[in-house]
């Protein structure tokens, strides 16, 4: 384990600069954090979450496949994917660090994603462990540990220092880098802040949230459930839960016309859209309750079905303190879960 | 790079009744006006949604010029009157998001004015080229 | 604190049910929170009892929902509305949208509506309670340090900082007191962003609306849109984008989104209090708001049931579109 005065934390900054470029969260102008391009004088953010989670960085909102051009009767067919340059996002949380899992399994299984694939080999992720976990978290209720967060590296801030634990091997070899401003310091250092975080996560109101009653297989358990009308009743169909979401990973391609050519592209879609899954013969799910319903079967029953029992979802809080009509996966959940008792 | 060469795009919306036939006394009257005014004729002047003008700019553009009947003269008696709310308002807006005012205009041009029309096109192709290309509202994935 | 008490709502609300008046209660309903309420309908007094709520984070408009509510509902529903409901539930009459003789549209005073991330700028994240103590909030937190007390007024959300009116407009019972149409500020910030620069303010806007993720809950919330299918959903309209793709698509969703509500927009900020990443949407509005009565005369969307919105009405001697200017650049 190695550290670095909190005074210094900018050297760490540069260094890590100097090889790749850097993202970290910083307060923007509406006082929310945003993961930003570090330049010099930037200070890093406070805030536990950031607004949009950083699945962006390797799964961004837009991005280009392929450009079709026409000329007379040749159409031109042009590859848009370049050489990824190394990248280290700085500051990631517990449950956003554990997201990434959740992406690679959607993305680096059959068909494997070549675009998402070579961000993630590119990118390096330094999480940092909750000091305060906000009371909208419920990442324990998914087995994970804010005081314990992945990612190649590991941070854990106290009030004068920043201690780093590489986790694997490309983390290693950052930490190697960081060296010259950073010192070495026992692995026990950063002990009474995951105790104190520790008690803190025990404390969470969303903490003690069950996901016995949920797992593949329950799909005939909960589609029909009568509760759905009642939850989703409020629902304005917007895309806040999802975009905000660090585990929702469905997309849509579309073609642009440019005027002189085609950019086919893929962007994020929401379940909770009119046109999602739209096919020839129409929408699957006609009505906001099915739109509803699906996303939070998709997150609880389809995806840990799929994917040896893992929930897709995290307890970051987001779309706990963002819905505009509070509506969320705990609620869903809180009642749905005692169904089945 | 070569500013003096540069010609811009002017995509001007005339009204079938007026104005698209004032630019037709102004061509039958050997009146010049910039190539690169491009017009797309519409019914009435009214329908031209501020979608059509947005488009335009997005699409490579560097002014739009709505032209239609004179107040009161609208063939279907009061297209224009809500032609000229609207395009206040929406010339308004875009001058409020940071967007040149000069690249938009609405003039009435009537079919009796093919000299009003030329003289328009020219003033305007004149002022918009002075602003060079549309920066703030491009979209660049329509750039060739 | 708000004039009314939850009891005496829930009241109201069970005597109407009792004497079959309504046959269904649109309410706010408590969340896991103090301050996460979500939209409701409730049926029973057991129902209101348990989980209907009033206090200063009831800020969601409920007209919207009166479009979707009432229709294959048997009876009438009743609705608590604020003041600033009040003028979209009669924008949506004067629009068609639902049936008038569905719904029993109860008054209720507001006293302006918290902001829950001013709040949480103050003390922090880990919010376990929120107590109302007449003009103070005490919020204590997680972290087991002293309840912090906060003065209402210090919170509030920005659209009730700028309330344009405690006058409800539309109701068939009012509870408590009806106030007056106020005369706000709210035009400031506007005036603000007109006497910069056009380079600073494309800055201004081009900061604001590049953080746009379109998950369109401004429109989506907006009493205003209340169109079936719209012009950004509809892959036939050529229009359709599911994603910011360019910062054009950016500024095209919100000036068109801003124009076609232009003259029917009421002011009552939902699209702003929604934004996931706190846009100021309201500035956009309220630009279209302020010219209209700058260009053809004072018009309040929602005063009155009937009234003819100022973009489907004209006067022969308007102002033409190239004098826009002209008036503000000899004022400034």
């Amino acid at each position: 384990m190695r550290k670095c005065a909190l005074e210094k934390i900018n050297s760490v900054f540069e260094e890590i600069a100097k090889s790749m470029t850097l993202y970290l969260p910083v307060d923007g102008s509406d006082g929310k954090a945003a993961f930003t391009k570090w330049e010099n004088g930037m200070e890093w953010s406070d805030a536990l979450n950031t607004t949009k989670s950083p699945k962006d960085f390797f799964f961004p909102q837009s991005e280009d496949l392929m450009k079709f051009k026409t000329e007379g009767k040749n159409i031109e067919i042009i590859d848009t994917r370049d050489e990824k340059e190394d990248f280290a996002v700085f500051g990631v949380r517990a449950c956003d660090a554990r997201s990434f899992d959740i992406l690679d399994r959607v993305f680096l299984t059959e068909p494997y994603d070549s675009f998402y694939a070579s961000r993630r080999e590119h990118g390096i992720i330094i999480s940092v462990a909750c000091n305060k976990p906000s009371e909208t978290c419920f990442c324990t209720a998914f087995g994970i540990l804010p005081a314990e967060p992945g990612g190649d590296i590991t941070a854990w801030k106290d009030k004068e220092n920043l201690y780093l634990c590489a986790n694997t091997e490309k983390g290693e070899a950052l930490l190697e880098k960081l060296e010259a401003v950073t010192e070495e310091c026992t692995d026990d250092s950063a002990d009474t802040i995951k105790e104190s975080i520790k008690k803190i996560a025990e404390k969470l109101p969303l903490g003690s949230l069950s996901t016995d009653s949920f797992g593949g297989g329950k799909t005939d358990e909960f589609f029909n459930a009568p509760e759905w009308s009642e939850l989703s009743e409020a629902c304005l169909g917007c895309g806040t839960c999802t975009f905000v979401c660090p585990t929702c990973q469905c997309y849509d391609i579309k073609d642009f016309k440019t005027g002189n050519g085609v950019i086919r592209y893929r962007c994020w879609d929401s379940c909770m859209y009119s046109e999602f899954t739209k096919m020839a013969h129409g929408n699957n799910r006609l009505s906001q309750k099915e739109r509803f319903r699906q996303r939070f079967m998709h997150k609880l029953v389809y995806f840990p079905e799929n994917n040896d029992g893992i929930f897709g979802c995290v307890g970051c809080g987001r779309c706990v303190s963002r819905c505009p009509i509070s509506m969320n996966i705990v609620k869903v959940m809180k009642k749905l879960g005692g169904k089945s008792e | 790079m070569q500013m003096n060469n540069y010609k811009p795009l002017i995509v001007a919306f005339c009204c079938n009744w007026c104005s698209y036939a004032g630019a037709d006394l102004a061509g039958n009257n050997r009146l010049s006006y910039p190539a690169d005014v491009k017009i797309i004729r519409v019914p009435c002047s009214c329908r031209v949604n501020p979608m059509f003008v947005l488009r335009a700019f997005q699409r490579g553009a560097d002014g739009v010029i709505i032209c239609g009947c004179h107040p009161g003269d609208c063939h279907y008696t009061s297209g224009n009157y809500y032609t000229r709310r609207r395009m206040a308002l929406l010339f308004s807006m875009l001058d409020y998001l940071g967007i040149e005012k000069e690249r938009t205009r609405v003039e009435w041009v009537s079919a009796a004015e093919g000299a009003k029309f030329a003289a328009t096109m020219n003033d305007f192709a004149e002022t918009v080229a002075k602003l060079g290309e549309n920066k703030r509202l491009e979209d660049l994935r329509c750039k060739r | 604190m708000q004039a009314l008490t939850r009891k005496q709502l829930i009241d109201k609300a069970v005597s109407l049910l009792d004497s079959n008046t309504v046959s269904a209660v649109l309410g706010w309903k408590r969340g896991e929170f103090d301050y996460d309420i979500t939209p409701a309908v409730f049926t029973s007094a057991d129902e209101l009892n348990r989980e209907f709520i009033w206090n200063d984070f009831c800020g969601a408009n409920f007209s919207k929902y009166l479009v979707s509510k009432t229709d294959r509902l048997e009876g009438k529903l009743l609705v608590f509305l604020k003041p600033c409901d009040t003028y979209s539930f009669n924008q949506l009459l004067t629009e068609h949208r639902f049936d008038r003789e569905k719904v029993y549209a109860v008054g209720i005073p507001c006293n302006g509506m918290a902001d829950i991330d001013k709040i949480k700028k103050i003390t922090g994240d880990g919010i376990s309670k929120i107590t109302d103590n007449g003009d103070n909030l005490i919020v204590e937190t997680l972290y087991g340090d002293a309840p912090v007390e906060i003065d209402k007024a210090d919170v509030l959300a920005e659209r009730c900082i700028n309330c344009k009116s405690k006058k409800h407009v539309a109701y068939d019972e009012l509870l408590g007191e009806d106030g007056e149409v106020i005369s706000s500020n709210r035009f400031d910030e506007v005036e603000k962003l007109e006497k910069m620069t056009p380079d600073e303010r494309y800055a201004f806007w081009q900061n604001e609306l590049s953080r746009c993720i379109r998950c369109n809950a401004c429109r989506d919330v907006c009493p205003a849109c209340t169109c079936e299918k719209c012009v950004f959903n509809n892959p036939a309209s050529g229009a359709e984008s599911k994603a910011p793709s360019s910062s054009f698509e950016e500024k095209m969703f919100h000036i068109i989104r801003a124009f076609h509500v232009a003259g029917r927009c009421t002011d009552c900020g939902e699209c702003s209090r929604v934004c996931p990443q706190n846009i100021p949407l309201h500035l956009l509005n309220r630009k279209f708001i302020k010219d209209i009565n700058c260009f053809y005369g004072e018009y309040q969307a929602g005063a009155e049931v009937g009234s003819r919105a100022p973009l489907v009405d004209y006067t022969t001697d308007d102002i033409e579109p190239c004098d826009v200017f002209n008036g503000r650049d000899t004022d400034a």
